[in-house]
């Protein structure tokens, strides 16, 4: 995949090469391509002078990033400890059923992305499931159906419990 | 605004803010907090805009607040200076509540908080039971200032703290955190002063200080809480601990998809140092320390001091063998001192109000209060504050108001996934570090999770493991293979391959990850199923001798087809 390395060097030259500023510019660099791209990493460990193993590894290693294309929309179902107590994982079962995707797939139309995070903190909403930054709370597997509805119409589900 | 240079200026400026707020209109706040602002989005315009449109704009004004922590009730709209407690508010509540909250000074009946026991109406938050029964130190102004605002801070008596502790020698400082008995809000529960006097006392040019925001604990959410509600109350935390220690600069370490905690802390940073009391000369002494915010990209074993040293390194957080301590080898190899947000929020109250006033809150050993996310099937939901010492059964009921639904309790998981599930027979077990230890639990970070008559203890422990066993950074091989083999015998027990033995396996499992792991993720990552074993044993022996699920959660579709 061509990307363009003027933006990664300007996303570089913004954060500096001190290895401390890696997390950041990986974030960073995720933020505008959407996942990691091989050149892009390959372009900081040149630019930070380190083998490109090591800024591989950091990518590797966190939740936060990835090393795949993701799709236009990410959804993500939490899975932490209130919201499992709640059946959320029956949300991540239907959001699978609807797209024919587990978590970590992306969509063959490249529409949507499903992921699974920890807990992003609204535990008394539980089960929550984000989609594009905006948070959703109680959903129900009805509830997933309309809301993937709306996105792919390209409006942003208002649904509340 | 000038910068302050004297802790007399600091006095003096918050008695001008004061005296301003003697005369200002009405305060209306509304929950900015995550659960809230799910739903309260457009609560501040629609009132803003009510006000104006009713001529009553100059009688109140509308404040963005954090989570003030009675989530299940939000979205929650508090109206000054009374308090007068609105639940459950909509947009279209709004001109209602303007027109007679604002308007005619009446109250707004059917919005009150209605107590499920009495069926009686509630019209001040203090009257609350959800309120009423916690006792709350950290969480006091979360709900009441705007956290954007560094003055709302300091007209809350912000800064005190800061300004005596400059007055004292930085060992005195450290000798008062020995004192109050201050314990890692982390989950470890070693004693702050001691740590601070470690690093104090270690060789080194540069010391550093960190702030474990991070909170990667699922099912907990009380930290990002209280960097959104009350971001200065840690930044003055840790300015007091740079001048006791001898640190020059610190880091706040929050998770990268908290954007919004991210910035709230940013700008608190800010002003903080517009105000002079961060960079050079704080409060005109002479006396420097600079903070930043550093983000986390997302790993559990972070908890770990040295891991999450690793990652603010720009390296994989992979845990190293302990001794040397980061209090004498910490980031870049020199000394650090790390503590979680609550411990550093607590700090600032130890030095305005002393130690002794502080230690005689909670137990002999484990002093002051502390914070839980309580969730799961409890019908409160939410934010609570409490003294150590208190029973788990007065969160649960008093507190939280019990099991939701009617349903019967089964099970109370501190310590989220390092933690132990403990029994109902166990509810009267008193909230310290030691009683919980005692149980096979732990205090933990604070989650707080309920579990009823519907849950599983056997999937419960699956799920837990699955979590400690994507979590391990696989660096040791107890953790790394460990906690793959103790999943993959849970994952059996659970449909229905579990055999004779599977039980004792995994208490040997769990007794060799406690003795082997490197790291407290390795060495906790058994408890969750040790626990439930010895609790809930008969569940165990239900699904691998009688391959049935007492809770009926478990190979629900095999059973189907039978």
């Amino acid at each position: 995949m061509e990307i363009e390395l003027a933006k990664v060097d300007s996303i570089i030259a913004k954060h500096g090469t001190d290895q401390r500023a890696l997390t950041s510019l990986l974030l960073e660099i995720q933020d505008e391509f959407h996942f990691l791209p091989q050149a892009a990493l390959e372009r900081i460990a040149e630019k930070m002078q380190v083998p490109a193993i090591q800024v591989y590894q950091v990518a590797r290693f966190y939740k936060a990033f990835s090393l795949k294309p993701r799709g236009k929309h990410l959804i993500s179902v939490c899975a932490g400890t209130a919201c499992h107590v709640q059946a959320g994982a029956t949300l991540v079962e239907k959001v699978g059923q609807l797209l024919h995707i587990v978590p970590g797939e992306t969509t063959e139309d490249e529409q949507f992305t499903l992921e699974t995070t920890n807990c992003p903190g609204s535990c008394p909403l539980g089960p929550v499931m984000i989609v594009d930054g905006t948070y959703h709370s109680r959903v129900t597997a009805s509830q997933v159906e309309q809301i993937i509805q709306q996105r792919r119409a390209g409006k942003e589900a208002t649904l509340h419990d | 605004m000038t910068r302050l240079d004297t802790a007399a200026e600091l006095d003096k400026h918050r008695e001008t803010i004061l005296q301003a707020r003697s005369t200002a209109p009405r305060r209306i706040t509304v929950c900015g907090g995550r659960s809230c602002a799910t739903q309260s989005d457009g609560l501040q315009t629609a009132l803003e805009n009510a006000l104006k449109q009713s001529g009553l704009a100059a009688q109140a004004q509308v404040v963005v607040t954090g989570c003030p922590g009675f989530c299940e009730q939000g979205p929650l709209v508090v109206i000054g200076p009374e308090r007068i407690l609105y639940t459950k508010v909509t947009p279209t509540d709004v001109p209602e509540i303007v027109a007679q909250t604002i308007g005619q000074k009446a109250v707004v009946e059917r919005l009150l908080y209605q107590d499920p026991q009495t069926g009686k109406r509630i019209v001040h938050e203090s009257d609350v039971p959800f309120y009423k029964e916690q006792h709350r130190l950290l969480l006091k102004d979360n709900g009441i200032i705007d956290p954007t605002q560094i003055e709302d801070y300091i007209a809350q008596g912000g800064y005190k703290g800061l300004a005596r502790a400059l007055a004292m020698t930085p060992e005195s400082v450290v000798q008062e955190i020995k004192r109050s008995g201050l314990r890692g809000r982390g989950g470890a529960g070693f004693p702050a002063g001691l740590k601070w006097e470690t690093c104090r006392q270690a060789q080194g040019d540069v010391k550093y200080l960190i702030c474990n925001a991070d909170e990667a604990n699922p099912g907990a959410f009380q930290d990002r809480s209280l960097v959104e509600g009350n971001p200065h109350s840690i930044v003055e935390g840790m300015i007091i601990g740079a001048f006791a220690i001898g640190a020059s600069e610190g880091f706040v370490y929050i998770r990268h998809d908290y954007p919004s905690t991210v910035e709230i802390m940013q700008q608190a940073i800010q002003q903080a140092g517009e105000w002079g009391l961060l960079g050079k000369k704080i409060l005109g002494s002479g006396f420097d320390f600079d903070l930043h915010v550093h983000l986390s990209a997302g790993a559990f074993v972070c908890g770990e001091e040295t891991a999450l040293i690793a990652s603010i390194e720009g390296r994989v957080s992979e845990p190293v063998p302990r001794p040397p301590f980061p209090a004498e080898k910490g980031l870049w190899g020199k000394p650090t001192n790390i503590n979680n947000a609550k411990t550093w929020a607590s700090v600032p109250h130890i030095l305005s109000h002393g130690a002794d006033w502080y230690a005689k809150l909670g137990t002999e050993k484990s002093k002051g209060t502390t914070v839980f996310s309580l969730g799961g099937k409890i019908n409160h939901a939410g934010l609570v504050e409490v003294p150590m010492g208190v029973t788990l059964r007065h969160i649960i009921y008093d507190i939280g108001g019990g099991i939701r639904g009617g349903k019967k309790f089964k099970a109370v998981q501190p310590g989220g996934p390092s933690g132990g599930c403990i029994p109902e027979n166990l509810l009267d077990l008193p909230v310290d570090y030691e009683s919980l230890t005692a149980a096979g639990s732990m205090m933990g970070s604070g989650g707080l999770i309920v579990m009823d008559e519907d849950t599983c203890m056997v999937e419960v422990a699956r799920y837990f493991t699955d979590f400690n066993r994507v979590e391990s950074c696989g660096k040791c091989t107890a953790c790394r293979e460990g906690v793959r083999q103790m999943h993959a015998l849970l994952t059996g027990i659970t449909t229905g391959q579990g055999k004779a033995g599977d039980i004792e396996l995994l208490e040997e499992l769990g007794q060799a990850l406690k003795d082997g792991a490197l790291c407290g993720l390795g060495k906790a990552a058994p408890n969750p199923v040790l626990t439930t074993i010895r609790y809930f044993r008969n569940e165990y022996e239900a699904h691998i001798r009688d391959k049935q699920c007492p809770a009926k959660v478990c190979y629900q579709d095999a059973a189907g087809k039978e």
